[in-house]
């Protein structure tokens, strides 16, 4: 019990994200034991299904990447006081741009692929960049705009889908990209018969192979980086942080107020739209008609929040939200129990994330707790 | 033309009700100073919960209510954590948003047998058209007026809700005082004002509220629940708040001008020749709502406290 006694556990950031998620597994227990799953058993298939084979590690990789992005992109505008809706719209408006750009160009592969990023970031960014504008200019809250923007991208991209340059026939998609604007692990040569042979004598590497193993993640950690040291050390950083934590004074301190909240939201969709560039390259390869949102905007605002605002903790809540959607989707394969557990642990997560101040009166509860077992039993002592 | 007219106004009156509903939801836990991003959650929750009761009771007004209910109780939590804790509403009206759907589409699991679609509730589940007799038997149908007035019972409702929300706000002094406590938590507490107890009242009747929304989504404007049925409708309604400038009557319009748009891209993708792509007539709310928020641009009359947590004094809970 000396872990509940250690009081610094209760106040550190790390460590209020930590019981956050031990909550969002507790009362997830709860519900699945209520609805008559075994939680245990549940649990174990959510661990397996993502540990059990380096495929299933590589594929919640995989997963997490565009999350990661977009988490990004939420933390980033939260450092400036905005609250980012529209990553979806900016994520569908990087995959538009690198659909089109990956299809139309013909480039070498280097090249095809950085200009792709570049664009795709820049015209997201713009995108992003509107709300900022709206805000700065004529003070329209963003949560509005970003919201509206985000229906407009979706709207474009079922456009931009149909037209006759772009539509592959008897298929609701765009045709695929060219070869050199796609960033899948030596893809060529994974098809190639040398390729095939050398991979069915090494089954490990046959395994993961099998996935859409790309290059995205490594640029989503580099992101993350470049993202975290804008905030902490550049004076665009310092002026964005100080824009979020009192505008008024920020004014008074001779800081550009207008320019922050543009160039903060422009950061921000950029960050998003190379998230939707990445996985065109990596993934889809196409853009295809979509019924409904995809939900990486959504999904990176929980990312953001669990990470508390930073880029680097991203990618850790982005593997970890990854993990829970990947592994709690065979839960319901294996168990039969609703893989929606996942929607509500991750809530009661955030719920958490909400309340610090809960958080901080666990040391009372536990000590209540000790206090009542010590009379009981007096097993209490082992620490 | 008029029953044209009619029929796009038709359309947008049964689109707008919904809207409507969960707005009052927005509204009336921001005026008392508690951001509630979480209405699509909500709304989410109640539309499975009505279509569910619906479908098994086969009685509208128990599911109508019951869908309240059950948001209401989400409204709960987030009132809990906003209110008694002190948290972020942001994060904790998100986190309502992974709730709601989770636990909708969770028990749809367990009670349509592992389907995420309720089935589709009985004709006479569904929610009635008060005056569809009345013009039957004036044999008015097809009509301009029988396009406007024909609506499901829960259009008529909205409305009501709008008004009521509304006398509350300014004419009576319990919506004094929820004004008061959205602009000023710390002067209304010292006149007497209980902020806490009214800001837990407000924020879980906006959960009531968006339940109604949803419920009137799944039973009247369809007849059962489905994962994509709400699918951002708990955002336009957030957006139509802002849009309404935290005020009913404003808000209405903002409900009511989302409706026309949808009823507009529901007559010309069906009923005319007219060659816009529907996913250009699809756009059209949006880029409305973003150039009328442009042109006609007024102050913000967001209540001064909202979002900002209350604490009698800094050692309350600590």
């Amino acid at each position: 019990m000396k872990i509940f006694k250690d009081k610094k556990i209760f106040s550190s950031n790390i460590g209020r994200t930590i019981i956050s998620l031990l909550m969002g597994f507790f009362i997830g227990a709860l519900i699945l034991a209520v609805a008559g799953y075994n939680p245990l058993e549940a649990y174990k298939v959510m661990f397996l299904g993502v540990f059990n084979k380096p495929k299933y590690i590589v594929q919640t990789i995989i997963n997490s990447t565009p999350i990661i992005f977009t988490g990004i992109s939420i933390a980033f505008a939260y450092k400036t006081g905005l609250f980012n809706i529209g990553a979806e719209g900016q994520f569908i408006i990087g995959s538009i741009t690198a659909a089109i750009l990956g299809y139309l160009l013909h480039l070498p592969h280097l090249i095809h692929v950085f200009l792709i990023i570049v664009v795709a970031g820049l015209a997201a960014g713009i995108w992003g960049g509107i709300a900022g504008f709206l805000k700065a200019k004529f003070d329209i809250n963003e949560v509005i705009t970003t919201i509206m923007l985000n229906w407009v991208a979706f709207y474009s991209l079922n456009y931009i889908v149909q037209l006759d340059s772009l539509k592959k026939p008897n298929a609701e998609a765009t045709y695929d990209i060219q070869q050199s604007a796609s960033i899948i692990v030596l893809e060529v040569w994974k098809k190639s018969k040398e390729g095939i042979n050398w991979l069915n004598e090494h089954l490990f590497f046959k395994d993961i192979f099998k996935t859409r193993m790309n290059w995205g993640i490594l640029i989503a950690i580099l992101i993350a980086v470049i993202a975290s040291y804008i905030i902490r050390k550049t004076v665009l950083g310092y002026e964005l942080r100080s824009v979020g934590h009192n505008r008024q004074a920020a004014e008074y301190g001779g800081i550009n107020v207008s320019k922050s909240l543009v160039s903060s939201m422009m950061i921000a969709g950029g960050i998003a739209g190379i998230a939707g560039a990445i996985q065109v390259m990596g993934i889809s390869h196409r853009i295809s008609t979509l019924s409904v949102m995809e939900g990486y905007g959504f999904n990176g605002i929980a990312v953001g929040l669990i990470a508390g605002g930073s880029p680097i903790g991203c990618i850790f809540a982005g593997l970890l939200f990854s993990a829970l959607n990947y592994g709690g989707g065979k839960v319901q394969y294996i168990l039969g129990a609703p893989t929606e557990i996942i929607d509500i642990m991750v809530g009661v997560i955030l719920l958490f994330v909400a309340v610090p101040k809960l958080i901080a009166l666990f040391p009372r509860l536990a000590i209540i707790f000790s206090f009542t077992k010590g009379k009981m039993g007096g097993e209490d002592n082992v620490d | 033309m008029l029953t044209n007219i009619g029929f796009i106004i038709g359309i947008a009156l049964m689109y707008a009700a919904p809207l409507m509903f969960t707005a009052m939801g927005g509204v009336i836990s921001e005026k008392s100073g508690v951001i509630n991003i979480g209405l699509e959650g909500m709304m989410y929750l109640g539309a499975f919960i009505g279509a569910a009761v619906g479908y098994y009771s086969g009685n509208p007004w128990i599911a109508f209510l019951a869908a309240g209910f059950a948001s209401g109780l989400l409204g709960l939590l987030h009132a809990v954590a906003s209110v008694s804790f002190a948290g972020n509403q942001t994060i904790s009206g998100f986190a309502i948003n992974f709730i709601g759907p989770g636990i909708a589409l969770f028990l749809s699991r367990l009670m349509f047998n592992g389907a995420t679609m309720t089935k589709p509730i009985p004709m006479e589940g569904k929610m009635p058209k008060p005056f569809n007799g009345i013009l039957r038997s004036l044999s008015l149908e097809n009509t301009f007026a029988a396009q406007v007035l024909n609506q499901y019972a829960t259009v008529y409702l909205a409305f009501i809700l709008i008004f009521i929300v509304w006398f509350i706000f300014y004419k009576t002094r319990f919506g004094l005082r929820i004004r008061a406590v959205g602009e000023h938590p710390r002067a209304a507490d010292t006149l007497g004002i209980n902020v806490f107890a009214l800001r837990y009242i407000c924020v879980t009747l906006s959960g009531v509220f968006a339940g109604f929304g949803g419920a009137s989504m799944s039973l009247a404007v369809v007849s059962l629940f489905s994962p994509t049925l709400i699918s951002g409708q708990g955002y336009i309604a957030l957006a139509a708040m802002i849009f309404g400038n935290w005020r009913p009557r404003g808000i209405m319009w903002g409900c009511l001008l989302f409706g026309a748009a949808e009823g507009l891209a529901v007559y010309m993708g069906g009923r005319t020749n007219v060659v816009v792509p529907t996913q250009v007539l699809s756009m059209l709310p949006y880029i409305i709502t973003l150039l009328v928020l442009v042109l006609f641009i007024r102050k913000s009359n967001a209540p001064a406290a909202d979002g900002v947590p209350y604490e009698k004094s800094s050692s309350n809970l600590i």
